[in-house]
C-alpha cells in the first residue's frame, strides 16, 4: 500500500493533535467522536462505533470472507479508522448471506457472533431522504427500491394512495420500517434517481425519538389486544325512521327498508328462472 | 482485484452464449445522461415499449432527444410513466449502437462462416438481392404449374408488434404480393396468436370490445395469467386506484406463482399450471346449476358449439405426442344444442376444479360466486398465462364463454378485457394483418374473395397473392433448419433470445449453410450476432410512427431526431429493397402471361409508386406551433410515404364487406392524443357490439356481434386437456419464463440504460426456499437450469418479488447472458400456433 508523503504527513498531524487532546484532556470523547462518514458502513453485526474500533485488530478476515464486491478495509483517504472494515451501499450493497460469512471469520467478536440470523442485522436504516425526488411520490410506476428489499414487504412496503392529480391513478409509495430494514443498502445501490433519493444512514441519524409521555392508542390497544379501558355501554340514540346509527361503524345510514326476499329477488336478473317461479 | 465476482459471472455467461451462437460479442455500451433542458422542442409520442400505449412529451435540442415527460394531457396515463417509460429518452444513445451493414465476410467475400465486415448498403443489398432472386428463383420452379393455393415459398420475414403501422403494411405488401410469399410473421406470434384465433372463433373480429375506461367503471377485477402490476405498470395503477377509492370493489388474482399483482388481491389464487381450462369449466357449470345465466341474453346473441379435443401440442409431425393426438392441429367448431353444452360441463364440479388445480375450495367458489351475480360487474384481464398455453385459443373462449353466459360483455366496466403485451401487437402485427394467414382488416389470404379484395387495392392482378398460408414463427425456424426456407429476413425483433427452443430447432436453421439470413436492428442483438447480415436500423423517435394500443387507440408521432450513421428505418429498408426486383424476377410467367401490362415492371413501381401510395406530395412536416420536423423517407423517396400508405391501408376497412375497421384519417391522428377504432364520422367507439356506444348496433338489438354473419357470439365449450410435458423424476420442478417491470422483452434497449441496469442487472431464478433447501442451495448461490434442450446458469432468489410455491421456478428472459428460452420446448398451440413459455419442466441443481 502506497501513502503519499502528503498523506502520510497529514495522518501524522491528526493523529498527533488528537494525542494532545488526549493529554491535555482538553476535549471528552462522546459517541460521535466515533462516528464514520454518514455514507460507511460496517459489516452485520458490528459492535457500537466505539466498542467495534477498540475490538477490531485490523485483520482483514471479514473483508477476506465476504463473496461479494462488497466490504472492503479502510484507507487514509475513507476518513475512517484505517484497516477497519466498511462498505458503500451506493458502490455496494451487502448482499445479506445467511451464513454471514463475514461474522464467523471475525477472531474477536468485534462483529457480534450473537447475531446468526441475518435478517436481524442493523448495519443502518434506510431512508427516502428526498421525497420530492423520489418518483414514486409522483405516480410513477418505479418502486425498485421495494422489488431489490430482500426483506420482502417487511423493511419496506408500499403505501397506495389515490393520485388527486390524475384522479384516475394510484400513488405506489415506498415506506421503509425500522423493525425490519437491515441497513444492507440494496435500496440505495439500486435507486434509478441520477443520486440516490433512498440511502442508509447511521441509525443515530435516521431516527428521530418520540416523545415517551404520549403513546398511540390504536398500537397500544393492539399491543394489549383489547381497549385498555373497559368496553363502553351500550348506546342508544334517538332517531328518525328509516335511520340508523352505529357508533364504531358508518355512522348514520338508511335502515333497508325491504325484506331479505325482496332483496334476494331484486338481486336476480330479470330473467333468471328462479325469479319467475317464486313470482307464480 | 480488477474484476467483480459478479462481472466475471456476468462475462463468462455473455461469452458462453456467444459461443453457442459462434459469434463474438461487445460488451453492453451504456448510455450518457443528459442534463440541459433548456430552448428545447417538445412533441408527443407514445411509449416504445408495452401495450399499454403512454404517450409521452419528448424533448429535443440540437438534434438530439435530451429529455422526455409523461404526456399530461393523455388519457391513458396522464403524465405518468413506468420506471421504463422514465428512461425513454436514453434508449437510443446507447454506445454500441450499429450505424452501417455489417456483413460476414472472408477474403473480400461473404461467406457463411466469415467475420463481420462493414460494407456499404449498395454491397448489403447486393448481396441479400442475390439470395433472396436465388430463393424465389427455386420457389418458382417448385411452383410450375400449381394453383395459387397450392404456392409455396423459400423466402420469408419475422417481424414484429413493435413495428409502426406502416412499416408492417409495406412489409406485408412486399412479401405477400411483391415476393408471393405467405411466409411473413410477426413475433406477436409469440405473444398474441391465442387471443386472436379466440377473438375470429368467438365474435368473428380480433381486438377487445372494450377500453381503458372499463378500469374506471368496473368495480370487480380478475386476473387470469396476467402479473399486470409488472407488466402493465400504468394500467394497474388505474385498477389499484378504483380497487382504492369504490366500497365494495375485489381484485381477484389467479396464476401459477405469487407476484406482485397479488399484493393487491382481495382473493389471491395458486393454481397448478394448465388449470385454468378446468377453473373457467366449473366457473361455467357453477353458473348453469344455479341458474344464474342471463337466458335473455343467451337466447338473442350466443350460438353453442364445441371445438374437436385431442389435438396436439403443435410439434413437428413426427413428434411422438403429434402421432398419438386424435385429432392433430384441428379446430373447425360443431353447433351444439344448450342440454349438449350443460352436459358438457357436467364433470367439472368444485371438487374436480379443487382436485385438478390444487386452490382452496372456498376460494374457488367466492370467484365463481363473483361472475355468477347478474348485479357484480366484472372485468376479466389477462396476458401470457392465457396466450402462452397449448391450449390457448380454447382457454381464452373458456373466459368468453363466462362472461356470455352471464352477457357481462360490452359494457362499461363489465366485460372480458385480453391485454396485449407489445406497442403495436394491435395497430400493426394484428389490424394490418403481418401474420401469414391475415390480410388488412381481419381479411384472410385462404378465402379467394379476401385476396381479390386486397388485390383490387393493391392494384394487382388477379391470382398475386397466394392462398396458402405460409411458415408461422415457430415453423419458420424448422423450415429454416430443415433448408425449406433460404432467405429470411428479420426486423424489428430479437427472436434468438425470444423464441423456444433454440439450441434444438431455431439456431442450427440459421446457421444452416443452405440458408442467408439478415437481420435489421438498431443494437447488436444475439439475433444480429446469429445473422450472416446485419442492416443498422433507424428506432422509434428517428422516424415517423404510429402505434395501436389494447384498447384499439391508434397513436402516431413525428420524427424527433436523425438515425446515427448510415441507419435507415425499417421502412426504408423494405421499400428501397423493393427496387431491386422487377415483376419478371418475382412473379411467374404465368401470371405475367395472363397481366402482359405489369411485365417487366420494376416492384416498386407496382407496390409503392402505385399511383396511390405516391399521391401525396413531398411537403414540411409541422406541429401545431409550427415546429418542422425532418421525414427521412420523404427526403429520399420524394412523397409523403408513410401518408400514402396509410391512405391506401385505410380503404380495407372503408370500402370491404367488413365493417367496424373503420380508421380516421392520417392527418387527424397527428393532432390527436390517439383515436380508438372504429372511428366513424370522426366519432370514438368506446365500447363495440354494444347499442348506443357501437354505431353498427341498431337501436333496440341490445347487443349484435356483426363480425358472425347471424350476429351472434360462440359459445365454445373445450375440455381440460394436459400439457405437452410435465415434470419428472429427473427434470422435477415446473419453469414459466416471463419479465421484470424494468426490462423490455429481451433487454436490447433497458439493459443499455444505465440506471435500469444497476436496477436489475441479471436474471435470477425466483424460487420457494425449501426447494432451494432441499437441492443444498440457498439464496444468491449460482444454480445450473436444465432441460433437455439446454441450461443456463443464474442466482438463485428466494426472497424475491416472485413467490413460487413448491415445485415451480420462474425466471425472467430480458438476460441475453443467460438466454434461458432455450430451454423451453416448441410446442404451441395447435390452433393458434403459439408457444407455451409457462410450463417447462427442468432440473436445477448447484452450479
Amino acid at each position: 500500500m502506497a501513502i503519499s508523503r502528503r498523506a502520510f504527513f497529514i495522518n501524522s498531524a491528526k493523529l498527533a493533535t488528537t494525542s494532545t487532546l488526549i493529554a491535555t484532556g482538553l476535549i471528552s470523547y462522546s459517541k460521535y467522536a466515533y462516528s464514520i462518514p454518514a455514507t460507511a458502513i460496517r459489516p452485520p453485526g458490528a459492535l457500537a462505533e466505539k466498542e467495534f474500533i477498540s475490538a477490531c485488530i485490523r485483520c482483514g478476515l471479514c473483508v477476506n470472507n465476504c463473496p461479494y464486491p462488497t466490504l472492503s478495509l479502510a484507507t487514509e483517504k475513507d476518513n475512517i479508522a484505517i484497516g477497519t472494515p466498511f462498505f458503500t451501499a451506493r458502490k455496494a450493497a451487502c448482499e445479506m448471506c445467511d451464513d454471514i460469512p463475514c461474522v464467523k471469520a471475525c477472531p474477536t467478536g468485534a462483529l457480534d457472533k450473537n447475531l446468526t440470523d441475518i435478517d436481524k442485522a442493523k448495519m443502518g436504516l434506510a431512508r427516502i431522504v428526498d421525497t420530492e425526488g423520489c418518483i414514486a411520490y409522483q405516480g410513477l410506476r418505479c418502486e425498485v427500491c421495494f422489488n431489490v428489499c430482500p426483506i420482502r414487504g417487511k423493511a419496506i412496503t408500499i403505501e397506495m394512495k389515490h393520485n388527486e392529480r390524475s384522479g384516475r391513478h394510484t400513488l405506489f409509495i415506498p415506506v421503509v420500517h425500522y423493525d425490519h430494514c437491515t441497513g444492507c443498502g440494496k435500496c440505495e445501490e439500486a435507486c434509478i434517481m441520477e443520486k440516490a433519493v433512498i440511502k442508509v444512514l447511521p441509525i443515530h441519524l435516521a431516527t428521530g425519538k418520540r416523545q415517551d409521555h404520549y403513546k398511540l392508542g390504536w398500537e397500544e390497544k393492539q399491543k394489549a389486544g383489547k381497549s385498555l379501558v373497559s368496553p363502553d355501554a351500550k348506546h342508544q340514540y334517538n332517531l328518525p325512521e328509516g335511520k340508523r346509527y352505529d357508533l364504531q361503524g358508518e355512522g348514520l345510514t338508511d335502515v333497508e327498508v325491504k325484506s331479505s326476499l325482496d332483496n334476494a329477488l331484486e338481486s336476480l336478473h330479470n330473467f333468471n328462472p328462479l325469479f319467475e317461479i317464486k313470482r307464480k | 482485484m480488477t474484476i467483480t465476482r459478479r462481472e466475471f459471472i456476468k462475462n463468462s455467461a455473455i461469452s458462453a452464449t456467444a459461443a453457442t451462437a459462434g459469434v463474438t460479442l461487445p460488451g453492453i455500451a451504456l448510455a450518457n445522461s443528459n442534463d440541459s433542458i433548456d430552448g428545447i422542442r417538445w412533441d408527443k409520442i407514445p411509449c416504445r415499449f408495452c401495450g399499454t400505449g403512454c404517450s409521452v412529451l419528448v424533448g429535443t435540442k440540437d438534434g438530439k432527444m435530451i429529455a422526455s415527460q409523461g404526456d399530461p394531457d393523455a388519457p391513458v396515463n396522464k403524465g405518468l410513466n413506468c420506471v421504463k417509460g422514465y428512461f425513454l429518452s436514453k434508449i437510443m444513445y446507447g454506445k454500441d449502437r450499429l450505424t452501417q451493414p455489417l456483413l460476414r465476410k472472408k477474403n473480400g467475400k461473404y461467406d457463411k462462416n466469415g467475420d463481420f465486415t462493414p460494407v456499404s448498403w449498395d454491397e448489403a443489398f447486393d448481396v441479400m438481392e442475390d439470395k433472396f432472386k436465388a430463393a424465389i428463383n427455386v420457389s418458382k420452379e417448385e411452383n410450375k404449374g400449381k394453383p395459387v393455393e397450392k404456392m409455396t415459398s423459400r423466402v420469408g420475414m419475422f417481424g414484429s408488434g413493435q413495428w409502426t403501422v406502416w412499416e408492417g403494411y409495406a412489409a406485408s405488401k412486399l412479401f405477400k404480393a411483391g415476393f408471393r410469399s405467405n411466409n411473413i410473421d410477426p413475433n406477436a406470434r409469440h405473444c398474441m396468436a391465442a387471443a386472436v384465433g379466440a377473438f375470429i372463433r368467438a365474435f368473428g373480429s380480433d381486438e377487445p370490445m372494450g377500453c381503458y375506461d372499463d378500469f374506471e367503471h368496473g368495480e370487480n377485477f380478475v386476473l387470469w395469467g396476467s402479473n399486470m402490476a409488472e407488466m402493465h405498470p400504468i394500467l394497474w395503477s388505474r385498477i389499484s386506484d378504483t380497487r382504492l377509492t369504490k366500497p365494495g370493489s375485489e381484485v381477484h388474482v389467479l396464476s401459477t406463482f405469487e407476484h406482485r399483482s397479488f399484493e393487491l388481491a382481495d382473493n389471491g389464487m395458486i393454481m397448478h399450471p394448465q388449470s385454468d381450462l378446468a377453473i373457467l369449466n366449473y366457473i361455467a357449470n357453477y353458473i348453469v346449476e344455479t341458474k344464474a345465466y342471463n337466458k335473455d341474453f343467451l337466447k338473442k346473441h350466443v350460438n353453442f358449439t364445441k371445438t374437436p379435443t385431442d389435438i396436439g401440442y403443435g410439434l413437428r409431425n413426427d413428434h411422438p405426442l403429434q402421432k398419438k393426438a386424435k385429432n392433430a392441429n384441428k379446430g373447425k367448431l360443431t353447433k351444439i344444442s344448450w342440454d349438449e353444452y350443460v352436459e358438457t360441463l357436467k364433470p367439472y364440479t368444485l371438487e374436480k376444479a379443487v382436485e385438478i388445480s390444487g386452490v382452496p375450495a372456498e376460494k374457488l367458489e367466492r370467484l365463481a360466486k363473483l361472475y355468477a351475480d347478474p348485479n357484480k360487474k366484472v372485468v376479466s384481464l389477462w396476458t401470457m398465462g392465457f396466450n402462452q398455453h397449448t391450449r390457448g385459443v380454447w382457454v381464452n373462449g373458456l373466459m368468453y364463454n363466462v362472461h356470455l353466459l352471464m352477457g357481462k360483455i360490452s359494457q362499461p366496466g363489465n366485460g372480458p378485457f385480453s391485454l396485449t403485451g407489445q406497442p403495436s401487437a394491435c395497430g400493426t402485427a394484428r389490424e394490418v394483418g403481418t401474420f401469414v394467414h391475415r390480410l388488412p382488416a381481419d381479411y384472410v389470404i385462404m378465402k379467394k374473395s379476401h385476396r381479390d379484395f386486397a388485390e383490387k387495392i393493391w392494384k394487382l392482378p388477379e391470382g398475386t397473392i397466394p392462398g396458402k398460408k405460409g411458415y408461422h414463427a415457430v415453423a419458420q425456424s424448422r423450415a429454416l433448419k430443415d433448408s425449406k426456407l433460404n432467405a429470411y429476413w428479420v426486423m424489428c425483433n430479437n427472436n434468438m433470445q425470444a423464441g423456444p427452443n433454440i439450441n434444438d430447432e431455431m439456431l442450427p436453421g440459421w446457421r444452416n449453410p443452405d440458408n442467408f439470413i439478415v437481420v435489421s436492428d438498431p443494437y447488436p442483438t444475439v439475433s444480429a450476432q446469429a445473422a450472416d447480415l446485419i442492416l443498422p436500423t433507424a428506432m422509434w423517435a428517428e422516424k415517423e410512427g404510429a402505434y395501436g394500443n389494447a384498447e384499439r387507440r391508434t397513436q402516431f408521432w413525428r420524427q424527433q431526431v436523425d438515425a446515427p450513421g448510415q441507419s435507415k428505418s425499417d421502412l426504408w429498408q423494405l421499400v428501397e429493397f423493393s427496387k431491386r426486383f422487377t415483376t419478371d424476377d418475382v412473379w411467374s410467367d404465368e401470371l405475367l402471361a395472363k397481366n402482359p401490362e405489369y411485365k417487366g415492371k420494376n416492384l416498386y413501381d407496382v407496390l409503392y409508386a402505385n399511383g396511390q401510395v405516391d399521391k401525396f406530395a413531398k411537403t414540411q412536416v409541422t406541429d401545431s406551433d409550427g415546429n418542422k420536423y425532418k421525414n427521412s423517407e420523404m427526403d429520399d423517396f420524394g412523397f409523403y410515404l408513410q401518408k400514402g400508405l396509410f391512405e391506401e391501408y385505410r380503404r380495407f376497412g372503408l370500402e370491404g364487406l367488413k365493417k367496424g375497421h373503420e380508421l380516421a384519417e392520417f392527418d387527424v391522428y397527428h393532432k390527436s392524443r390517439g383515436l380508438r377504432w372504429p372511428v366513424i364520422n370522426g366519432k370514438e367507439t368506446l365500447w363495440r357490439y354494444s347499442e348506443g356506444y357501437d354505431p353498427y348496433v341498431k337501436k333496440g338489438e341490445g347487443f349484435k356481434f356483426y363480425g358472425k354473419k347471424d350476429g351472434r357470439a360462440n359459445i365454445i365449450t373445450a375440455p381440460y386437456e394436459p400439457p405437452a410435458e410435465v415434470p419428472n423424476e429427473e427434470f422435477d420442478l415446473w419453469m414459466s419464463t416471463g419479465r421484470v417491470l424494468e426490462h423490455w422483452h429481451s433487454g436490447t434497449m433497458t439493459r443499455r440504460v444505465p440506471e435500469l441496469y444497476r436496477a436489475v442487472p441479471d436474471a435470477v431464478i425466483y424460487m420457494h426456499p425449501d426447494d432451494a433447501k432441499a437441492r443444498g442451495l440457498r439464496r444468491g448461490n449460482n444454480a445450473k437450469v436444465s432441460s433437455s434442450r439446454g441450461e443456463i446458469i443464474a442466482m438463485i432468489e428466494t426472497k424475491g418479488r416472485n413467490k413460487p410455491p413448491k415445485g415451480l421456478v420462474f425466471v425472467p428472459w430480458f438476460d441475453a447472458s443467460r438466454l434461458v428460452n432455450k430451454l423451453i420446448l416448441d410446442a404451441t398451440d395447435p390452433l393458434s400456433k403459439e408457444t407455451d413459455y409457462k410450463k417447462t419442466p427442468v432440473k436445477i441443481v448447484k452450479a
